[in-house]
């Protein structure tokens, strides 16, 4: 298995120059989520209008997949419906618990699909998908008040 | 020229010659987590399996007499290695257990004064007494004094870390109040190692009991438990060359007298009746149901590879080593080392970060030339928090590793800034 297939150039580009980090002042929902074997930790906050996703940011303490999933999570969700988000969802979960035996269809994914490899790397899930769930809550929350 | 420790021994140990993700020699530095095991261990406890296997201290039969021996024989082994008498040395199923045990015997004690009983007044703990543990403590050896803290109204205090990572034993937190001192022999972060006739000499001044975590020293160096003074120990057997499933914990005797049991059941009874129940004075008050034989007959072939080695070869060995890498590391750019940079009271592991690389991707990164460490908060999260870093990555050596495994470790961990582009 070659390192390489983990950090695409892609993840680590996320991972230096990360896109909606920082926490907007403006949102309609909110959530924490912690790795509790390694101690990472992201905050996710959306604003919504209705279904609409105007904006997700966010800010956390974690690893280069950690990070680089929360910056695409960032770009790929911008001005998106939530029906698209749990969309993206479903397809994401489905390529991390592939290992490593699914194409993923950059279609649907974009830069997601980058985190192909991290599926061979059980883990490393876990960091990967950390602000997809912390997004999914945060959605979710938005949706309760 | 001369092989070193590692070389001579890793024959022994059939695990090392695993390639990692098929194709990397594997470097393992991971032995502060759990340590491999050498084939003398894993033959031992199959043998017991294909030539002993009964349950122990019940049966007539001559099997049952042949692995009571041999659970026994393996009992006086054990403690013998760490300077006790067998009937003070208990089995659990690991050091967290050996903790909570104690913890718990604690609690009972409480409970069982408040409803009456004069005998348990003396252990028991509540709202004006306090529990002193430290700031550098495995969650094993926090968690359940957290929690006796929380259920009794006593108060928790923590000695500190100084800014060398070293502990700094303040004797003003040992105050008349003081019940239970719980401390970590040594650091599984850190590696610094506690001065504990000190805190035994400051703890019997004001007549508490101290609990020693001993999960990092017994398999490092030479123990004595008596000599020490300490009241209860607790360590794990598979980070001593042991299978897993099997920790121990001595009880000074008079703990061993006072303490009420922790978990009920089979063979620590005394007397049982539909109405109630009497308990055994013994040991096996703390040593209900069927226990881990096989585990603890591992264990004690364990103890004779150590033995054969030499504690003093073995502590010299993992001293050098550690020495090698923590010399490598000082002079390179970006690593900072959390702990102590010289070897003044200080073992066998480095913990550390580099800078603008997460330790999860340094150990994926170290993954990738076959060298295993740990990263992650080591279950020791308010010291990390303390420390300013979110988690760091861990080598830890043991007798099994070579200069060489260091040498691979330390150009391995000179690429990394390179490869993540922080350089
Ligand atoms: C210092 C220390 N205490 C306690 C433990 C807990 O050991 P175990 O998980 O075997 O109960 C460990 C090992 O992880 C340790 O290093």
């Amino acid at each position: 298995m070659n390192l390489d297939s983990l950090y695409q150039e892609i993840i680590l580009d996320h991972y230096k120059k990360p896109l909606g980090s920082g926490l907007q002042d403006n949102f309609s929902g909110e959530a924490f989520h912690v790795n509790t074997s390694c101690g990472d930790e992201v905050t996710v906050r959306v604003l919504l209008d209705g279904n609409q996703i105007l904006n997700m940011t966010h800010e956390g303490v974690g690893c280069s997949i950690s990070r680089a999933s929360a910056s695409v999570l960032h770009a790929l969700t911008k001005e998106e419906t939530t029906e698209t988000f749990h969309v993206l969802l479903d397809n994401f979960v489905d390529l991390m618990h592939s290992q490593g035996k699914v194409v993923p269809d950059e279609e649907v994914l974009g830069d997601a699909a980058a985190f192909a490899g991290v599926s061979k790397y059980p883990a490393r899930v876990k960091c990967a998908l950390l602000p997809w769930m912390a997004m999914k809550d945060a959605i979710e929350g938005a949706g309760n008040e | 020229m001369t092989l070193d420790l590692g070389q001579e021994l890793k024959d022994d140990f059939p695990i090392l010659s695993h390639k990692v993700r098929g194709v990397s020699d594997l470097v393992y530095l991971d032995s502060a987590a759990t340590s491999q095991k050498p084939k003398v261990v894993i033959a031992a406890e199959s043998n017991f399996y294909t030539s002993t296997n009964a349950t122990v201290h019940r049966s007539g039969h001559e099997l049952g007499e042949l692995a009571s021996a041999a659970y026994e024989a393996a009992r006086e082994n054990i403690a013998r290695f760490v300077g006790i008498e067998p009937g003070n040395l208990i089995f659990t199923k690991n050091a967290t257990e050996g903790i909570n045990l104690v913890a718990y015997a604690v609690l009972n004690a409480t409970l069982l004064a408040k409803s009456g009983d004069k005998r348990y007044n003396k252990l028991a703990i509540g709202a004006e007494d306090s529990i002193v543990i430290t700031e550098m403590e495995h969650h094993a050896n926090i968690v359940p004094w957290q929690h006796l803290a929380q259920v009794t109204g006593a108060r928790l205090e923590y000695l500190k870390v100084d800014e060398s990572g070293r502990l700094d034993i303040d004797e003003s937190k040992f105050s008349k109040s003081t019940k239970i001192v719980a401390i970590t022999h040594q650091s599984n972060v850190l590696g610094s190692v506690t001065d504990v006739a000190k805190i035994v000499r400051f703890a019997n001044k004001v007549g508490a009991m101290v609990v020693l975590d001993a999960c990092q020293s017994v398999p490092h160096f030479n123990v004595d438990f008596k000599l020490l003074g300490v009241s209860a120990a607790a360590w794990s057997g598979h980070k001593m060359l042991g299978p897993t499933g099997v920790g121990c914990l001595y009880l000074n005797d008079e703990l061993l007298g006072e303490l009420p049991p922790f978990l009920l059941g089979g063979n620590m009874i005394e007397n049982v009746t539909y109405e109630s129940s009497t308990f055994r004075s013994d040991n096996a008050k703390f040593e209900a149901g069927t226990m881990n034989i096989a585990q603890v007959v591992g264990l004690s072939a364990a103890v004779d590879y150590l033995k054969n080695v030499g504690m003093n070869v073995i502590h010299e060995h993992v001293r050098e080593l550690t020495g090698a890498a923590l010399k490598g590391m000082l002079s390179m750019p970006g690593i900072r080392i959390l702990g102590p940079t010289d070897l003044t009271d200080r073992e066998g592991l480095v913990s550390f970060e580099v800078d603008g690389v997460h330790p999860h991707d340094v150990s994926q990164f170290l993954d990738s030339k076959g060298v295993a460490v740990r990263a992650g908060h080591h279950c020791a999260w308010p010291l990390h928090r303390k420390l300013g870093a979110v988690a760091s990555s861990r080598a830890s050596f043991y007798l099994y590793n070579t200069k060489e495994d260091v040498d691979v470790f330390l150009a391995a961990l000179d690429q990394i800034r390179d490869y993540f582009k922080v350089a």
